[in-house]
């Protein structure tokens, strides 16, 4: 029996594999639920954003830089294409976000995978609700040749 | 039985006899693990004779009697009824007891691997403990007061009914372990958890439902589940668990709103 020096040292199988600690609590209930509810939303939405931008009179020939000046002159297509930025980006980041849980097999890769998309949803999110609020087709200091003809008729 | 046997292997052709069961051979790809041996699993080939009648737990017998006695497996009841023989084989979970050889194709050889997202201990025993160590979580019992222990607890057939499907379960793991959310880090409750929590919440003597929907409304807990079937497809017992799981997740909703 002078070989147990000789058995080689099994770990323990089981170590990697306990859950490691709990955590209880509406969250996840509330992204499950938000994720149904939104992408309902979403369906109104998009099929609504794609039927005046591709269907109604001109249709697509009409999408030029004027078309979308004309629409966001307006506070109904301003709420509309807001709402739309928002939900979309909030669900897709949730959406991201599980894909990451769900893949992701170290902490630290979940880490800084989840660190790049919400920089991304928020930088997304930021330049996109300041673009639709603070929109102006005509800016009036801007040079003449710079500016949309529409501008100067 | 016997006897029958005798007469078989005593007359010039057994094939040919009425009655006599047609025999063929049939290849096992095992996947083998020995951690003192090495580090790394091995696909080990065994070429037997099995008859018509014969499932891959015979198949498998063969071999560990006859062949290779170092072939490490678990089994006890060899009728589907005790859970212990759930593997992978030809890429799906299922009891090796419960599975004939003439089913799944014994022209090509039979992929035969333990099931997968628990830690392997030796050729195709896994540790169950991560396993049942959820299914102690969801306190698997009945908790209720009264009618103590004089009296029986009355319950309709139709409150019966309502979670008939889920006392079913053997806890072989087979679904559990075919779930890919389980597979990427086994934090998971997974689906047999739950389908054990599911015979409590839906039980009308059960007054525990509550604290059982707390324990599973946890970032491991249903809302992880991806609806993705493989539990159903798994489950040797036929037990719908993908509509277990949506069902604990509705009675959450429900609780929440
Ligand atoms: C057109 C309307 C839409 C509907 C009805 C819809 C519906 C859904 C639903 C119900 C889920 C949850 C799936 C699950 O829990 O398993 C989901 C997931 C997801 N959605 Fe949407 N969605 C829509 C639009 C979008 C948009 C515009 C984006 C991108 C910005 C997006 C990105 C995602 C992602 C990344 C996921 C996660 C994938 C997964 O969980 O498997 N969806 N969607
Ligand atoms: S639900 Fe089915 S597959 Fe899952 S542990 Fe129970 S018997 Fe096995
Ligand atoms: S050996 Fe008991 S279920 Fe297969």
């Amino acid at each position: 029996m002078a070989q147990t020096d000789a058995t080689p040292l099994v770990a323990s199988p089981r170590s990697p594999y306990v859950r490691r600690k709990t955590t209880r609590g509406n969250f996840e209930l509330y992204s499950w639920v938000f994720m149904r509810a939104s992408g309902v939303v979403l369906v109104a939405l998009i099929f609504g954003h794609l039927f005046v931008n591709l269907m109604v009179g001109d249709g697509v020939h009409a999408i030029d830089f004027a078309f979308v000046a004309g629409k966001w002159a307006s506070p109904f297509w301003q709420v509309w294409d807001l709402l739309m930025l928002w939900l979309a980006m909030i669900h897709g980041t949730n959406g991201v976000r599980t894909i990451i849980n769900d893949y992701a097999q170290r902490d630290l890769t979940r880490g800084v995978l989840k660190s790049l998309l919400y920089l991304a949803f928020t930088l997304t999110v930021v330049l996109g609700t300041l673009v639709i609020f603070t929109f102006d087709p005509c800016p009036p200091e801007a040079p003449a040749e710079l500016l949309a003809s529409f501008c100067t008729a | 039985m016997t006897a029958v046997v005798e007469e078989n292997t005593a007359s010039s052709a057994p094939e040919s006899q009425a009655g006599a069961v047609a025999s063929f051979e049939v290849t096992l790809r095992i996947r083998r693990y020995n951690p003192e041996v090495s580090a790394e699993p091995t696909w080990e080939e065994h070429t037997v004779t099995a008859y018509g009648t014969d499932r891959v737990l015979d198949a498998l017998h063969k071999i560990k009697w006859e062949t290779d006695g170092s072939l490490t497996f678990r089994r006890s009841c060899a009728h589907g009824v005790c859970g212990s023989d759930a593997m992978r084989i030809n890429g799906r979970n299922r009891l090796a007891c419960k599975t004939l050889l003439k089913d799944i194709n014994p022209d090509k050889p039979i992929t035969v691997e333990p099931i997968k997202g628990l830690p392997v201990v030796k050729d195709l025993v896994v540790d169950m403990e991560p396993f049942f160590a959820s299914y102690r979580e969801i306190m698997p019992f009945l908790v209720t007061s009264g009618n103590e222990p004089s009296r029986e607890h009355l319950q309709s057939q139709a409150d019966r009914d309502r979670f008939d499907d889920t006392t079913k379960c053997i806890l072989c793991a087979a679904c559990t372990s075919s779930c890919p959310v389980f597979w990427t880090d086994g934090q998971y409750f997974g689906p047999a958890a739950i389908v054990n929590a599911h015979r409590f919440i839906f039980d009308s003597r059960d007054e525990a439902a509550t604290q059982r929907l707390e324990i599973l409304n946890d970032k491991e807990g249903v809302w992880r589940c991806r609806t993705t079937f493989n539990c159903t497809e798994a489950c040797p017992r036929g037990i719908e668990v993908t509509k277990a799981i949506q069902e604990v997740k509705r009675a959450m909703i429900t609780r929440a709103f």
